[in-house]
């Protein structure tokens, strides 16, 4: 494929794996967080990771747009569908994602109109064509998929489309950076800043990490040379003693970001005080709702949903694996009350998470150290 | 106070004793907990898994469905029969490259084929929705006949129910297949051994892929024709240039070669190593793909087969099975090694290493 083969050239891989090579010193062990599950799936897909030196490790960040919604919002998304009337739509991932009784996929098995759309343009054109039913659009993501659903939520209003409404749950990727960034016993020594996010909101949020908290940052790409890539950038800030927002995806991620997509956002979005985060707790200001001037689009207000917040189990430490403080077995709940199946935290949840890679992968991990 | 050398020791040990649990429970049976059965039960991945294991293989239990192979053998008086059943629920009916008749012959030939078994008969039971257009009933029919005259089996029994208008989409086929076992066969799911090559009969995924667009569902237009075709000349070329050196044979259908690679891994406790550059994959399917974000491994194919084959015979083999049409892009696109068992690891065209899963779910509609 053209315009895409040259971004996975095996040839150029090798060569970026040896500079990388030149670029670490031999004693020390480098921790790099990729903030963005887009990255844990390319890193897993091409095998990025089997390229670098054993001393440097990725770390899975907290950018798995489903894995981090928490439990009650699933219930809560159920409950809706099985309202009267409703149809239910979301994303095709969202499905598996388990609430405390179920998964949206068992509760379209127990008779629940759910479907699942590609697009919230989708879910609009259901409610089109269904004008005797209420369709109800789980909005999911960080600031990436945020416009689309901006965007739908403008034109149901212009269309005058009254059965559509949104259940939004859209977060925002700074505040948990920052909360990772705040703890104390926090281990990483950079990261690989979210491409698709900063297409959206563009270089300049990310400046505080290397301002505040002295760790470099290099925004990326999603093709294996992008990642490897920015992973050089990184050792060699490091090297060099330097700390700053380096952008190696320039060919898409313009300084400022979409401002027209960032004025639809504000026109649409407001801040919650706080969102609840599966395995990371309350971070304020961390998720986005409806703002008043569309209220009545806003499900949660149109319908009555239990709104329940269901605790994460203490014992879950996915807080402290995405911190790099603990590997995942060394949590106390892993492969026992938390598995791949029932999963508790968000590093479990997605079969790229931190733990459920461990849990069905550990076995070539360790032969892969060995080697 | 305690020298970090035995600290570091203690703790690894310690990861040793959690790994040591997690592959005990993954070597378990699969248990059925689920309270209901949703689609992922029927993707032919981890929940279909654990459905079979945990409901079907308790309850009937025997000798040759223990085998989990494509089709069951029966033994009567030295006389080795395979037997064979499925059901074909395709939407829509009639889609690039074949149709759901088409489908329900082939599907049934290849699963009796890929267990070195001669396809002789065939039983056919159709599910026909009220309100029907005979003139689609015609042409499936017509159909039927075709590609059974094709694979040179016989229609031999039948049956017929109409169900209310919202019950079926259409019609729904199943096929109950019969066929002679090989003597040249010695074929097992638990028989690949380390060393033992992988061959893929030509290029993957297009089946699938041809159904998803036929859907219109994506907005996306491509000339991806299915794949429908028997498979018994192919593999009756391969018992002749291979016979006893043959392993194992399995047609990749739902879940794709990831999962028949996953299957035959588990069951004879081997690991298999792929290596993605050499599997034929054409480049309208790699397009979609993409765009779907769908790994062709995972795609289901309607004719093409797996083949597990002692290294020697390698080379014979793949030649046996280029000469056959149809089969022209066959290749070898990997080996089966001893460790780690169970597992199927993929040499990336990129250079990098990963593990190829089981399917975990079913993101997609259904397609056979």
């Amino acid at each position: 494929m053209r315009f895409v083969d040259e971004f996975r050239d095996a040839d150029l891989g090798q060569a970026l794996a040896g500079e990388i090579l030149s670029l670490v010193e031999p004693g020390r062990h480098y921790k790099v967080m990729e903030v963005c599950g887009g990255h844990t799936h390319s890193i897993y897909k091409y095998g990025v990771d089997d390229l670098l030196p054993a001393n440097v490790e990725l770390v899975h960040g907290p950018g798995c747009p489903v894995c981090v919604i928490p439990m009650g919002r699933v219930d809560d998304g159920i409950a809706l569908a099985h309202q009267e009337g409703v149809i239910f739509t979301c994303f095709g991932d969202m499905m598996r994602v388990p609430g405390s009784n179920g998964s949206l996929l068992e509760a379209k098995a127990a008779g629940a109109d759910i479907r699942m759309v590609y697009s919230p343009l989708d879910a609009l054109r259901i409610a089109k064509h269904n004008p005797d039913r209420e369709v109800v659009f789980f909005a999911i993501g960080f600031e990436t998929t945020a416009p689309s659903t901006a965007l739908t939520v403008k034109r149901a209003r212009a269309e005058g489309i009254t059965n559509f409404s949104c259940m939004c749950s859209h977060v925002t990727i700074v505040p948990p950076l920052r909360a990772l960034l705040e703890s104390p016993d926090l281990r990483l020594d950079g990261f690989i800043g979210p491409g698709h996010v900063s297409t959206v909101v563009g270089v300049r949020p990310f400046e505080f990490i290397p301002a505040d908290y002295g760790k470099p940052v290099a925004v990326a790409g999603f093709e294996p040379l992008d990642i490897l890539q920015a992973i050089a950038m990184i050792l060699r800030q490091l090297a060099e003693g330097r700390c700053e927002v380096e952008n190696q995806y320039k060919r898409v991620v313009p300084y400022e970001g979409n401002t027209r997509a960032l004025e639809v956002m504000a026109e649409v979005f407001e801040l919650r005080p706080h969102f609840e985060w599966r395995g990371l707790g309350f971070i304020s200001h961390s998720g986005l709702k409806l703002s008043e001037a569309y209220a009545d689009l806003d499900a949660e207000r149109r319908f009555s949903v239990p709104g329940v917040r269901v605790a994460d189990p203490k014992a879950c430490q996915c807080g402290e694996v995405l911190k790099g403080v603990i590997k995942p077995w060394e949590c106390k709940v892993f492969g026992t009350a938390c598995t791949p199946e029932r999963p508790i935290g968000t590093c479990m949840v997605s079969s790229e998470g931190a733990c459920a890679a461990y849990y069905n992968y550990g076995r070539f991990a360790r032969e892969r150290e060995v080697v | 106070m305690s020298d970090p050398d035995s600290r570091a020791s203690a703790v690894s040990d310690r990861e040793q004793k959690i790994l040591g649990i997690i592959e005990t429970a993954r070597g378990k049976q699969k248990k059925f907990r689920d309270e209901k059965i949703n689609m992922a039960h029927g993707a032919g991945g981890k929940a279909t898994q654990g459905l079979i294991e945990g409901v079907f293989v308790p309850a009937f239990g025997s000798g040759a469905l223990n085998e989990m192979g494509d089709a069951g053998i029966v033994e009567i008086e030295g006389l080795e029969l395979a037997i064979t059943t499925d059901s074909y629920v395709v939407r829509p009916l009639r889609f690039p490259g074949g149709s759901i008749g088409e489908l329900a012959v082939n599907g049934t030939v290849n699963d009796l084929s890929v267990s070195g078994a001669r396809p002789v008969a065939l039983s056919l039971s159709l599910v026909l929705e009220e309100g029907l257009p005979a003139d689609e009933l015609r042409a499936e029919v017509e159909a039927i006949a075709a590609a059974a005259a094709a694979a040179g089996v016989e229609i031999v029994a039948g049956d017929t129910k109409v169900v209310e208008r919202g019950h079926a989409d259409g019609m729904y086929v199943c096929t109950t297949g019969l066929g002679r076992r090989d003597p040249r066969a010695t074929l097992s799911p638990t028989a690949v051994r380390p060393g033992d090559r992988i061959l893929l009969s030509g290029s993957i995924g297009e089946h699938g892929t041809a159904i998803m667009l036929a859907r219109g569902e994506f907005e996306l237009d491509a000339e991806i024709e299915s794949d429908t075709r028997s498979l018994w000349p192919a593999v009756d070329a391969l018992l002749d240039a291979a016979g006893p050196e043959l392993r194992c044979m399995r047609d990749a259908t739902r879940g794709g070669v990831a999962s028949v690679l996953n299957e035959i891994a588990r069951s004879s406790s081997v690991a298999m190593v792929v290596r993605e550059r050499d599997v034929p994959v054409h480049p309208a399917v790699a397009g979609a793909a993409e765009i779907l974000g769908i790994d062709p491994m995972y795609v289901a194919n309607e004719g093409k087969m797996v083949v597990f084959v002692a290294a020697e015979a390698a080379d014979d083999a793949l030649r046996a099975l280029r000469a056959v049409p149809g089969c022209e892009q066959a290749a070898e696109i990997g080996e089966v090694r001893t460790e780690p068992p169970g597992m199927v690891l993929v040499q990336t065209s990129f250079g990098g290493r990963r593990v190829m899963d089981q399917l975990v779910g079913d993101p997609l509609p259904r397609i056979c």
